[in-house]
């Protein structure tokens, strides 16, 4: 590709974007990272975040950041493929993302409603036979709830990605004598790998981190680095224990944007080959 | 154009039902007669009618949709830039490192963002408020603009772009003519998950925000403590109303003159 | 790209339209003054009415900031950047707001309404002589019930919590202080206990609590006791009365170990720009028709003496709100334990919340 394409005043922008609001504020973070309550240079921050507290915290935000991007994977995967075959497919693509437009805050308070021993989820289940159950402050409601927030932003990128899927593509697979399951998997799969991996980059980073919902949907049952920063810069005020978490969570990600990157050209490489 | 079959329209119904349903709880109980989002006693316009004689919350609200709008546009048009920059990298080593700074703000938590945000612009001397809001919204938004427009991006064959130059287009042509329209879907992605990003933003709004600018979620949210009155159901209700009907209207607006210029249906 | 062009074109339109339409709506609220002053407060807590009889009255323009923490009001105040004239911390934020030197005393000449307040709620150890701060809102922190989904069981102490009855029935408020406080309370220990020992132990018995606990929120508890989701929460008062208003199943109780006394106060920040001004907000919020007219909006107890006469004799003579001087004297209020020891509350009260599952 032609590198000098773009003339370097576009990119101006972008890079004072990342070195005001992005190398400046991490440098604030380390800086941080180092200073005890009153302000001297420490490293018990970082012995902190070896016990065992929070390499659990660590366990379990990784372990239900994966649930919620497997499940939001799961159900949005379908949803884009069957979207790109209605009649006004960018209207309802629309109307997948307005949703997310109303105050989450209100929507969380929603679900309370819906989901109480009192709310029309139970009540069905009372007239199926089932029987009320406790659904808020389950494992269950936070991986629905959090999957409820993120499903728009795996949508979109694999609808892109699937728009623009050669229907040729896919009729020449099956003529060459390939089942479903096959067409999809060395034909569609392939093709879509760059929409899918852009969907997990913004549900996995995010839902590491998330805080909100612990509280609300799952009564603290479950807690996340997310919650753990939190509650340092709000409530204990320890500035400095608060960023080294963040310092923790910004490394995690570098090493999965290393680990998906690594995999990336291999795929890119079998898509374009076919 | 296939047609979609039983199942996958049940499939499709049954997740529109589960997107909408707590918005429609939370607009069912906007017209209660009582306190809160529960028990419904009787049927209500009284917190539509509190809506129009709050100017308070009406200036809220305005501000709240130009930032969002303002932010979504320029953030937009930086991160797209920015991408197309990426991946015009030479340096892949330097451009999997522009990756990964690039979603530091989608992993930091919102108060950490915020609260460096606010050091930051002390620091500098930016008037907190307007400006300082809409600075944050476009600068957490960006990421996600870059990360919806590069897959995009990577699917566009570069011999595309080589056999455009060759036939004498400008650089300029290149990029308004062909790599812009390919990429167009991401972009109008990147555009409204930086509105959802906007919309959704309380924490960072929080820090930044001074001199009476306030937007709707920082107003919803520090009415937690003494508990959140049905007169932001109403708002909210009244919200998705005119987007729903901007929404809808616009796109078939849209097709309209589409299929009139180009003489027929696609 | 002419699609592309075109709408951002649009937008941008739409966004200064709106711009301007913002700038009438604000101008057709404020006075002619250019005196203004800014209120940072929490949301939904003063009647909307009595800012604007400020302005009528005063010919200042307020300009009206909300928060949802008292620690993230003041890493704003403390950063600056902005103007707050008024603010209105919790008591043990006072402590740490004057430690850091961010308010202003108060100047008693300009605000002669201050003999209005009980003189009960002054004088307390978070602000002796009431230098910096004069008291908003007060009150307890206690249990809420629902009886009617206990077969009629009723609460005097805190030890009724750890009924082997009330399994999974029980919310908890996600706040280190109020959690571990109410455990050292019900050991007979004060609720600003800075004794390892004494904390060790607290924690230990509230850990007996876990299998009665169905879930750990915040303010959201309100909401749920209303809907019957929960019978039984730490609350405080004020969030109280807002259930018991919708359901009147709930009843109120503080236990007799004692509790937590809290306030909301009134303060001038350091980065106050007019300090005339923000006296006269004081003054005006202290008089007994504004004081009986803000406690009628927002359903807490205010502490001005002369406004109680004026208010509903039912809502006044509620022991449950208003309790009497002998039940109040098992209260304390919260002191600063300063910020090593704040630590140590929330790492306790961290490791308490992931034993949960």
């Amino acid at each position: 590709m032609n590198h000098k394409l773009l003339r370097p005043v576009f990119k101006i922008p972008y890079v004072i974007w990342v070195a005001l609001f992005v190398i400046a504020p991490i440098a604030l973070i380390v800086y941080y990272s180092f200073l005890d309550l009153t302000g001297n240079f420490t490293l018990n921050n970082y012995k902190t975040f070896f016990t065992s507290i929070y390499f659990k915290l660590t366990l379990s935000s990784f372990w239900y950041a994966f649930l919620i991007t497997f499940f939001s994977l799961l159900i949005s995967y379908p949803t884009a493929y069957f979207l790109t075959k209605t009649k006004h497919s960018q209207l309802w693509l629309l109307l997948i993302i307005i949703p997310s437009w109303i105050n989450l805050l209100l929507k969380t308070y929603a679900f309370i409603g819906i989901f109480g021993l009192y709310g029309p989820v139970n009540a069905f289940l009372e007239v199926s036979g089932i029987g009320t159950k406790q659904i808020l402050f389950t494992d269950f409601s936070f991986v629905f709830v959090s999957v409820y927030i993120f499903i728009p932003f795996m949508i979109l990128p694999i609808f892109n990605a699937l728009d623009k899927l050669n229907p040729t593509l896919i009729d020449a697979s099956y003529d060459l004598g390939a089942n479903a399951w096959t067409t999809f998997r060395r034909v569609i799969w392939p093709l879509t790998i760059n929409g899918v991996k852009s969907g997990v980059q913004v549900v996995f980073i995010p839902a590491l981190s998330l805080f909100m919902i612990t509280r609300l949907i799952a009564g603290n049952k479950v807690i996340t680095l997310g919650t753990a920063i939190e509650q340092q810069f709000l409530v204990t005020q320890n500035w400095g224990m608060g960023s080294t978490i963040a310092v923790f969570l910004i490394l995690f990600m570098f090493i999965i944007m290393l680990l998906t990157s690594g995999r990336e050209r291999g795929a890119v490489r079998n898509g374009k080959a076919r | 154009m296939e047609k979609l079959g039983k199942l996958p329209k049940l499939y499709l119904t049954v997740v529109f039902i589960i997107l909408y349903t707590p918005i429609s709880y939370l607009i069912f109980y906007s017209f209660n007669s009582g306190g809160g989002m529960s028990n419904f006693e009787a049927f209500t316009f009284e917190h539509y009618a509190a809506v129009f004689e709050d100017t308070r919350l009406l200036v809220i609200l305005i501000n709240t949709i130009v930032v969002a709008l303002l932010s979504a546009l320029i953030s937009t048009t930086i991160g797209v830039l920015g991408a197309i920059g990426i991946l015009l990298m030479r340096n892949k080593k330097l451009q999997k490192t522009v990756l990964s700074l690039n979603n530091i703000l989608i992993v930091s938590p919102d108060v950490i963002i915020g609260a460096s945000f606010l050091i930051l612009f002390t620091l500098i001397g930016v008037k907190l408020g307007f400006a300082s809001v809409l600075i944050s919204h476009v600068a957490f938004s960006i990421p996600i603009v870059v990360i919806m427009v590069l897959p995009k991006l990577k699917e566009m064959s570069p011999t595309l772009i080589d056999a455009a130059l060759d036939l004498g287009a400008t650089k300029r042509d290149v990029l308004t003519r062909v790599i812009i329209p390919f990429i167009k879907p991401g972009i109008l992605a990147g555009f409204f998950l930086a509105l959802t990003y906007s919309l959704d933003d309380f924490a960072v709004t929080f820090f930044v925000t001074g001199n009476g600018f306030s937007t709707l979620s920082v107003e919803i949210y520090s009415m937690a403590r003494t508990g959140i009155t049905l007169t932001i159901n109403a708002l909210s209700g009244l919200i998705f109303l005119v987007t729903m009907l901007l929404v809808v209207g616009y796109y078939f607006i849209n097709q309209k003159t589409k299929s009139v210029l180009k003489g027929g249906s696609k | 790209m002419k699609e592309i062009i075109r709408g951002s074109l649009l937008i941008f339109i739409v966004s200064i339209g709106l711009l301007l339409f913002n700038m009438k709506l604000n101008a057709g609220t404020s006075s002619a003054s250019k005196d203004t002053i800014t209120v940072y407060n929490w949301g939904e807590y003063i009647d909307p009415q009595l800012l604007k009889k400020f302005e009528q009255d005063t010919g200042i323009k307020v300009v009206y900031e909300t928060f949802d923490s008292n620690e993230g009001m003041m890493s704003k105040i403390e950063q600056g950047g902005t103007a707050y004239d008024i603010s209105m911390p919790s008591e043990y934020m006072i402590e740490m707001m004057v430690e850091k030197d961010l308010l202003l005393p108060i100047d008693y000449e300009k605000i002669p309404n201050a003999k209005n307040i009980d003189p009960y709620f002054l004088n307390l150890s978070f602000d002796p002589m009431n230098t910096y701060s004069l008291p908003y809102f007060w009150g307890t922190l206690g249990i809420a019930y629902n009886a009617s989904l206990l077969d009629g069981q009723t609460f005097e102490s805190w030890d009724d919590l750890w009924n082997p009855t009330l399994a999974q029935q029980i919310v908890l408020v996600d706040s280190a202080r109020e959690s571990i406080g109410m455990s050292l309370n019900s050991l007979g220990y004060s609720l600003n206990s800075t004794k390892l020992e004494e904390l060790e132990e607290a924690t230990e018995k509230l850990k007996m609590l876990i299998p009665n606990v169905k879930a750990i929120i915040g303010d959201e508890v309100t909401q749920l006791m209303i809907n019957e989701e929960a019978a039984v929460s730490l609350t405080w008062s004020g969030q109280a009365a807002d259930m018991m208003s919708e359901n009147e199943n709930i009843d109120y109780i503080v236990p007799e170990e004692g509790s937590n006394l809290w306030f909301d106060n009134m303060v001038i920040p350091r980065t106050a720009k007019n300090i005339e001004g923000a006296h006269a907000f004081i003054n005006f919020m202290l008089a007994a028709d504004v004081a009986a007219a803000n406690a009628d909006y927002v359903g807490y107890a205010t502490p001005n003496a002369a406004a109680l006469s004026l208010m509903d004799k039912e809502v006044v003579g509620d022991e449950r709100f208003y309790p009497d001087e002998a039940s109040r004297d098992h209260l304390e209020v919260y002191r600063n334990l300063g910020l090593d020891m704040l630590g140590h509350y929330n790492e306790l009260f961290l490791t308490f919340k992931m034993n949960l599952n």
